[in-house]
């Protein structure tokens, strides 16, 4: 891993996109990282594009601003591809990580010519088979930790199900569900 | 501790107010001797008085001392000269004199 | 063994209030501060702290409580950003000259218009001549660390004044990043217990607060007053040594990085300086003495210390995260101009006006800061001397 990885997150206000940038904080921080995970505030409205973002390093983190050359961009949501430039400043040895049903041959044209790697996943698809409810946080999240390499998927999983443990402690029928989303992000990137 | 309000007064150097000019213990503002102020000067005609009492609410100044259910003589330290008491008193026991310390 | 954690300024600040476990907190929910006494009173009910959570119905009554509270004898603190600190306003006034120790976690957002959440300092800097100490933070750890250092300087016999302790809304209250906290034994035994000698609630001993003063006592009351913000400065130094002492994190008026030699300089407060940190690095490994003073105490001033630091500066940025509208410069620009000026030495200083209601600050935007006063040196040409940074124009 570099010194410094810088992740920006495109969502829409509602989809948890900064909830999962926080988890995402929360894990790499389980292995030892220095971690930021911050939004971009402004008035919160249910479905209107929001930015969150994640530094992730081996060195205490002083930068305060946001991210305008990000390592690597995660869309929660592709109707955002239409409305928001996310590829914008996105490093071309890096890559994009995509929510869609769509094949990726479908996604690319729209993506303003990047030349860096794309990954797309049906996030719906593996949040209702494992969940049977549409949480897109969940299985974007593993697809990030996988694309990104910030730490290796059998610690990954570790450190999410502790976290489970720890968040769900009243609903631990919840846990397995959520593993399991994980587990089938993890496999079901492309 | 009490705070002794006889040495605050107008020529002391800012070293010597209390924090925040804050005043510790009760019934400091018998120190101050409003009835300086005073112009007009009630008397009390004591065989005139039915002892109703309906002077001491009144008195701004809590200047009618009560004992034993009987009010006493004027504080004058601290009657201002007000002149309400004289205004309530149904028996004409208070009388203001004009000008008179 | 100091406790390795990620966390939100405001999620830091609020734990150290439940380690200092403060008398009495009344507060009234504003953007961003609003989860400070959100996270509090859910420690209050889970019952992690037994302080008094008064949910008043305004900022005007949760400085008047607090006043009510403090003045009672309570250890009373209160949160809030903005506009309801704006509506604190007389109170403000009220807290500092009666010489109450209460503590406010300030979470600095831009005071309107046109109505907007987002950070920059308007809201503190309006009250900087109120009489509070104001202390300010690079980070969530720093917010924390103030924090917990807050009492010991505010309760101070030889001080006795309120503070504020100021971190910058969203950028550091809502950004999760690393933090150490400490334990809260130890905490506990750092701040102690309050134990003023008069208060309204002393058993037995009746206590007036709050007099009319005439004009033949009300300059003495302020020059005693201005006398605990004096004393302040060695109080702030003490704690901090001590501080240090406890956790190895060291304070003092303000922190100079790679300022001894520096020919080019800038002042900043708040988060900014940690991105600015970054640009001093680049541009050093450019070979360009690049430096900045991060200033940590703004009330008081530490004048003389402050253009102590800068005497051998060349050319000098102050940055300010908030407009004075005096055509001139910002509040930090003239308190460190009148610091320079007494102390006879006289750098090129140029002012700014930047990251007003959250415009973003980045590494680019503070280099360029630089570039410009290299630019000022080389041609001896200052221009112009107020200047706004990151802003569109024609």
């Amino acid at each position: 891993m570099k010194d410094l990885i810088e992740i920006r997150w495109h969502g829409r206000g509602g989809q948890g996109a900064k909830t999962a940038a926080l988890l995402l904080a929360d894990v790499a921080f389980g292995t030892g990282k220095y971690v930021q995970g911050f939004p971009e505030y402004g008035p919160e409205r249910m479905g209107a594009p929001i930015t969150a973002y994640n530094r992730i390093s081996d060195k205490a983190i002083r930068v305060h601003s946001n991210i305008y050359n990000p390592d690597y961009v995660v869309v929660v949501d592709d109707s955002l591809l239409d409305d928001v430039d996310v590829t914008k400043g996105l490093k071309k040895e890096g890559a994009i990580v995509i929510n869609t049903e769509k094949a990726k041959e479908e996604i690319i044209p729209k993506l303003k010519g990047y030349e860096g790697k794309v990954y797309v996943i049906d996030a719906r698809k593996v949040s209702i088979a494992a969940l049977g409810k549409y949480f897109p946080n969940t299985p974007m999240l593993a697809s990030i930790v996988k694309v990104s390499g910030i730490m290796e998927e059998e610690l990954f999983l570790k450190e999410m199900q502790h976290s489970f443990e720890h968040k769900f402690a009243s609903k631990p029928e919840v846990i397995e569900g959520n593993m399991k989303a994980l587990r089938m992000a993890l496999s079901e990137l492309a | 501790m009490k705070t002794d309000v006889s040495k605050i007064n107008e020529s002391i150097s800012w070293q010597k107010l209390t924090v925040g000019c804050t005043v510790t213990g009760s019934k400091t503002s018998e120190a101050f001797n409003t009835g300086e102020w005073r112009v007009d000067t009630p008397k009390f005609i004591e065989e005139k008085c039915k002892q109703c009492l309906m002077c001491v609410p009144v008195c701004p100044d809590s200047s009618i001392p009560v004992q034993d259910k009987k009010r006493l003589d004027f504080d004058f330290d601290h009657c201002k000269g007000c002149g309400i008491c004289a205004a309530v008193c149904p028996f004409g026991a208070i009388e203001m004199r004009k000008g008179e310390k | 063994m100091a406790i390795r954690e990620r966390l939100s300024g405001n999620e830091a600040v609020a734990i150290a209030i439940r380690q200092i476990n403060p008398d009495v907190m009344p507060a009234f929910p504003i953007t961003p501060s609003t989860e400070i006494p959100q996270y509090f009173s859910s420690y209050i009910a889970n019952g992690k702290a037994d302080t008094v959570f008064i949910p008043v119905e305004s900022e005007h009554s949760a400085m008047s409580a607090a006043i009510g509270a403090s003045a009672a004898g309570a250890r009373t603190l209160t949160a809030t950003s903005s506009c309801g600190m704006a509506l604190m306003w007389e109170l403000l006034y009220v807290a500092a000259s009666n010489r109450l120790p209460i503590a406010m976690a300030l979470v600095n957002r831009a005071l309107s218009g046109p109505i907007n959440i987002n950070c920059d300092h308007s809201d503190v800097m309006g009250a900087r001549d109120a009489g509070w100490l104001q202390i300010f933070a690079e980070n969530n750890q720093e917010a924390y660390d103030n924090f917990v250092q807050a009492y010991r300087i505010a309760e101070h016999k030889d001080v006795r004044l309120p503070i504020m302790i100021c971190q910058d809304g969203f950028i550091t209250s809502h950004a999760v990043e690393n933090i150490e906290l400490i334990e809260d034994d130890k905490v506990k035994a750092f701040v102690g217990e309050y134990e003023p000698e008069d208060y309204l609630l002393k058993d037995g001993e009746p206590f007036h607060v709050g007099p009319y003063a005439v004009s033949n006592y009300y300059m003495e009351a302020k020059r005693a007053q201005a006398e605990g913000m004096k004393n302040a400065k060695q109080v702030i130094l003490e704690v901090a040594k001590e501080f240090e002492a406890m956790t190895g994190r060291s304070y003092g008026f303000f922190e100079e990085y790679r300022l001894e030699d520096a020919d080019y300089a800038i002042v900043i407060m708040g988060s900014a300086a940690g991105t600015a940190k970054d640009a001093v690095d680049k541009l050093r490994a450019q070979g360009i003495k690049a430096g900045l003073l991060k200033v940590r105490v703004f009330r008081p001033f530490p004048a003389e210390e402050i253009a102590k630091a800068l005497t051998h500066v060349k050319v000098l940025a102050c940055m300010d995260r908030t407009e004075s509208f005096n055509n001139e410069c910002g509040p930090l620009g003239a308190e460190v101009k009148s610091a320079l000026f007494d102390a006879g030495c006289a750098p090129k200083v140029i002012n700014y006006v930047y990251g007003l209601g959250g415009r973003d600050v980045t590494v680019e935007s503070i280099t360029s800061v630089y570039e410009e006063l290299i630019k000022i040196d080389e041609t001896k040409e200052t221009g112009a001397k107020y200047r706004y940074l990151s802003v569109r124009e024609d």
